[in-house]
């Protein structure tokens, strides 16, 4: 699940609880569910440092990424 | 007269050094040689003029009759015909009329193609992980887009795909980056562009091969080419047009900062819709119990038992609860919460939800009766 859909998936769900027009069910299933999604895409967030890779291609065509971080 | 030509050619040639000439086109015919043939002509003179082949690649479109223009080149003579010929190894239109007949042209049959249509644009990822970036490994360009992006969002992965992005090989060196790119097909974005230039520095992003595979790439591509004021085919072609690659990583990449507040804000939004669902849950069973005669009374008790246990769920969820308080809830296997000691049994396992984490026990022996009100009970 990416980090895109996850926020997507959130702001339905944030926008739905909004309403009010849910059952008392609905909307604790639906609020598990967003908390769930809210962590996944807040550890998202928290990933170490990105990398900055060089993409090349090798002899036999294979594709390799190199660091280019210097 | 082969003596005599060959003599007047030397002459011709070593009396005039290469230089620039102007004059209107006339009689401009394109040879299947590949040749160029035309007349530059004022109010009193004519020159013939001819451009090899090997000069035709050079120069960015074939000039139209009436064009004004400058031609640099060598006065020289044909031998088979004995005439006067200026040799155009360059050649410029007023206006930069060449550059915009050759970006006219290519344009319109990127048009004619589709590959302008509006419909063809696909968004921009809006929370990229990882950016792709066609440019020069050593250009100010990717200087630009990586401290952007250093700075807007450190977590998102920058893959650089170097290409030549001027000079002749530049076309087919962007070309097949994009190609590398798009095999690869893991970046969620790709920036292709170069910093600022001359016309001619810029002019592979108007090269119609490289369009075209800007418009085969199927991950979503952002053109950033040059300054404000230039404009490319690429440009037209990308999913994305920005000013400059600065501009290109910014709206590749958001703000971390501001997804972490989105993150918070909706949260905030999630925790006070399902508490007001559960207050008004409350209401109502309060009001139903009063009004409802003894036959449902056991329908509204399976209802209490319910709400009581999504609620211990809620709290168990909810970053308002009373678990930041450093209470705790002790869950079976199945998630329901054990409220009392009744519910326990010696060697269940069970685990207790903390605020930051979760504890899996088990039950050494179950002693029934009340604690002193002060104790840490569950609850």
């Amino acid at each position: 699940m990416s980090f895109e859909q996850d926020l997507e998936r959130i702001e339905q769900i944030a926008a739905a609880l909004d309403r009010a027009d849910l059952t008392l069910d609905e909307s604790l299933a639906l609020f598990e569910e967003g908390i769930k999604r809210l962590r996944a895409a807040s550890d998202a967030l928290a990933k170490a440092e990105g990398r900055v890779t060089t993409l090349v291609e090798q002899a036999n065509g294979a594709l390799e990424e190199r660091d280019a971080s210097q | 007269m082969a003596a005599l030509t060959q003599m007047a050619k030397d002459v011709l040639e070593g009396a005039f050094p290469p230089l620039w000439i102007r004059g209107e086109v006339s009689n401009f015919t394109a040879h299947r040689n590949g040749h160029w043939y035309f007349t530059l002509k004022d109010a009193t003179a004519a020159v013939s003029c001819v451009v090899w082949s090997r000069d035709t690649v050079r120069i960015p479109a074939a000039p139209d009759d009436g064009m004004q223009v400058m031609a640099f080149g060598q006065l020289s003579l044909y031998p088979a015909r004995g005439q006067m010929q200026f040799m155009v190894r360059a050649l410029e239109a007023e206006g930069e009329g060449l550059w915009r007949k050759a970006f006219e042209a290519t344009r319109l049959r990127l048009e004619k193609d589709g590959l302008l249509d509006p419909a063809r644009k696909r968004s921009i990822p809006r929370f990229p992980q990882r950016v792709a970036v066609v440019t020069s490994p050593d250009g100010a360009a990717l200087h630009d887009i990586r401290s952007v992006i250093a700075r807007r969002n450190p977590s998102v992965d920058l893959v650089i795909v170097p290409a030549a992005v001027q000079g002749e090989s530049a076309p087919a060196s962007l070309v097949a980056a994009l190609e590398l790119v798009a095999r690869w097909n893991r970046a969620d974005v790709v920036i292709i562009g170069r910093g600022g230039g001359s016309r001619e520095d810029l002019w592979a992003f108007n090269d119609e091969a490289v369009a075209r595979a800007i418009a085969a790439c199927p991950i979503p591509t952002i053109s950033a080419v040059g300054h404000e004021v230039d404009f490319t085919i690429a440009d037209l072609v990308a999913d994305l047009r920005a000013a400059t690659p600065s501009a290109a990583a910014e709206a590749a990449v958001p703000v971390l900062d501001e997804l972490v507040y989105t993150l918070a804000a909706l949260r905030q939004v999630m925790v006070a819709g399902v508490q007001r669902r559960s207050v008004s849950a409350r209401r109502d069973l309060t009001r139903g119990a009063g009004d409802l005669s003894i036959r449902a009374t056991r329908s509204v008790e399976r209802r209490r038992a319910r709400v009581q246990h999504v609620a211990a769920r809620l709290d168990a969820l909810s970053p308002l609860n009373t678990l930041a308080r450093g209470y705790a809830v002790a869950r079976d296997a199945n998630g329901h919460a054990l409220g009392s000691a009744a519910a326990f049994t010696a060697g269940q396992a069970f685990s207790l939800v903390l605020r930051d984490g979760q504890v899996d026990a088990s039950t050494i022996a179950v002693r029934h009766g009340a604690l002193p009100t002060a104790g840490g009970a569950a609850t």
